[in-house]
């Protein structure tokens, strides 16, 4: 069995983000990057589905800049079995289909049964790479998969989405299949220190692909900081036990709840 | 040449959002000159076709096919690529739900398109439109133009338009039967988890916790105040994820939704999906030490700065007051 984990490169959370000279983008020359929150959880289910059926091979695969090595080293390292680099060097620049063509022509040939990607990233928030990628490969894919039937893995596999507002629902679905992994599906492992060390030996094979042009890509014009829409009021001007002892004042005159 | 929007419904009752779509879709044809066709796949003469069509719309189609009595993702493409082909459609106008989520990227791949997806407005530069979506939770905005040529597919975020002021008129309605090929999934009931064990919709004061906590241990920072306030405690999806709270402590789309008289939010940075889940508060109190977080920007209160440096004294000062 053969899983294919698609992982992203992005800001980190708590990275302060500055718009680029050309407005169309952050600056992301001097920040801290992280793999994106969902797509970790990807990961880890993978390696988990794997280890409940015994054998399998999971392979993780990025498309960004050099940078984005750090992701597939650190999946490696929890346990994945070899890696696939899209370099790319303005991922950005790409709209989702584009990305989603580059991805599907990459490990299209490898025919694997089970692709796995986190729900959406924390960056440019496009929620549809995996979806219109499992279009493009003509296989079946499921969204905000948030647990895994690991004992009904065979042709077939059986999982449960998140609905809305505490809602569930289980499906069976036919392999090959696509799914996007929702933040919470099980906890993540940390790397080991043998991991670490055995991650040194496995491969991490390098594409670099012909980007197609795409003529229908929705074009990022500006960046910019969100307009206010409501007054409020600040309390404490940076000093937090200032801001404390406002507060309270404020939950005793103006709210009366003290 | 016209607007589609699609009616989101469960066993032919509706989910409300699809109003708000119906609001934006009737926006968009004021400003293009175009006509809104609503569309409801269905495996009936859904009874909802009725109700939809006492909205100002130029039509109401149900797209039948006894494979669509259950949601599917293979179902729902097949039908809505057959009703874009048939009407000739420009714009494809969805809310930005989980399960438009799930299929209308698939639709639109099928067209060679992508989704301009979650989309809080948009704006009319002589008749070319520039859609504006949320980028990095919630911190920045980004204005997007398509490219290229029809069908453009848009989906808007909750709470972007109003329902109701979704224009009333009267509309006929239309049955077109669709063709569902293989269905390659196989649904089982929807399902809610075992009740939850505390509910919080009850709740008068709300004390909040997301990953600015940092660490399971933290929580009892946040416990002390909401002891000292006779509050209840929640968190943003993350803590429950960690599993550091229960996950019927969490607020959101994905949780519960609360309106108690005050919810102070520590350490959130105030994601659309955890806002959702509480932007009706009566007061909203956000402790960040990051300036920008968006979660100032829905809040009454604002304090930036370290939540392990405001929360003791709150506590402090709070039990003093109430002495
Ligand atoms: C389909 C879907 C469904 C989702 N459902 C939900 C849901 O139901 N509920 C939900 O909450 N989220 C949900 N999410 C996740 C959501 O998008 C956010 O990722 C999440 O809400 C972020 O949680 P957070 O604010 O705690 O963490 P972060 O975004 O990481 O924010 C942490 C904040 O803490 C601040 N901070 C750090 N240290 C300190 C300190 N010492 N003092 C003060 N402040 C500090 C930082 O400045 C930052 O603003 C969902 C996402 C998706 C895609």
């Amino acid at each position: 069995m053969k899983i294919i984990v698609l992982m992203k490169q992005v800001a980190n959370k708590d990275a302060i983000l500055r718009i680029g000279k050309d407005e169309k983008w952050i600056d992301e020359s001097d920040i801290s990057h992280q793999t994106n929150e969902s797509d970790g959880y990807a990961l880890e289910e993978a390696l988990r589905l794997k280890e409940a059926k015994g054998e399998g091979e999971v392979i993780v695969c990025t498309l960004g800049a050099a940078s984005a090595k750090t992701v597939l080293k650190d999946a490696l390292a929890r346990g994945a079995d070899r890696g696939i680099h899209i370099i790319v060097n303005e991922p950005n620049k790409l709209s989702p289909f584009q990305i989603a063509k580059t991805i599907a022509d990459a490990i299209g040939e490898e025919s694997a049964d089970l692709i796995f990607t986190g729900l959406q990233s924390d960056d440019a928030s496009y929620g549809q790479t995996g979806v219109i990628l499992a279009e493009l490969l003509g296989i079946p894919h499921a969204t905000i998969v948030i647990d895994l039937d690991r004992s009904s893995l065979g042709e077939s596999l059986r999982l449960k989405r998140e609905l809305e507002s505490g809602w569930y629902q289980w499906f069976t679905y036919k392999l090959p299949a696509l799914l996007t992994i929702q933040s919470g599906i099980s906890q993540i492992r940390y790397a080991s220190l043998k991991g670490i060390m055995a991650a040194k030996k496995k491969e991490i094979r390098d594409v670099t692909p012909g980007v197609e042009d795409y003529a229908s890509a929705q074009k990022i014009e500006k960046v910019y900081l969100p307009l206010k829409t409501k007054q409020t009021q600040m309390l404490g001007d940076g000093d937090a036990k200032k801001g404390a002892l406002e507060l309270v004042e404020k939950l005793k005159t103006e709210v009366r709840v003290l | 040449m016209s607007i589609l929007v699609f009616i989101e419904h469960k066993d032919c009752v509706l989910n409300k959002a699809s109003l708000e779509a119906v609001a934006a879709a009737q926006s968009i044809a004021k400003d293009t000159g175009l006509k809104v066709t609503a569309v409801i796949p269905c495996s009936k003469d859904c009874s909802l076709a009725q109700e939809i069509s006492q909205y100002n719309l130029d039509k109401v189609i149900v797209a039948k096919n006894d494979k669509l009595n259950i949601y599917t993702p293979d179902g729902y493409a097949d039908a809505w690529e057959q009703i874009i082909k048939q009407t000739n459609a420009q714009y494809v106008v969805m809310a930005h739900t989980y399960q438009v989520r799930d299929f209308a990227p698939k639709v639109a791949a099928r067209f060679g398109k992508e989704i301009v997806g979650d989309c809080i407005r948009y704006t009319n530069n002589g008749g070319k439109l520039t859609f504006t979506r949320r980028i990095f939770l919630g911190k920045l905005d980004a204005d997007v133009t398509i490219e290229g040529g029809a069908p453009y597919f848009v989906t808007f975020q909750s709470g972007s338009f109003r329902g109701d002021n979704a224009e009333k008129g009267s509309a006929q309605t239309e049955t077109v039967e669709v063709d569902v090929k293989e269905l390659r999934m196989t649904p089982e009931e929807p399902f809610q988890e075992a009740k939850a064990s505390v509910d919080l919709t009850k709740s008068g004061i709300i004390v909040a916790v997301g990953r600015g906590i940092k660490s399971q241990e933290n929580i009892a920072v946040a416990q002390a105040l909401a002891d000292a306030l006779g509050a209840d405690l929640a968190a943003s999806r993350p803590i429950c994820d960690a599993e550091w709270l229960p996950i019927d402590r969490q607020i959101g789309s994905s949780g519960q939704t609360v309106a108690p008289k005050v919810y102070i939010a520590l350490g959130i940075s105030g994601a659309i999906q955890h806002t959702v889940g509480m932007k009706n508060a009566g007061t909203i109190v956000a402790v960040n030490k990051d300036a920008e977080a968006p979660i100032f920007d829905i809040a009454d209160y604002g304090i930036v700065g370290d939540l392990f440096e405001v929360v003791p004294t709150l506590v402090e000062e709070i039990k003093k007051a109430k002495s």
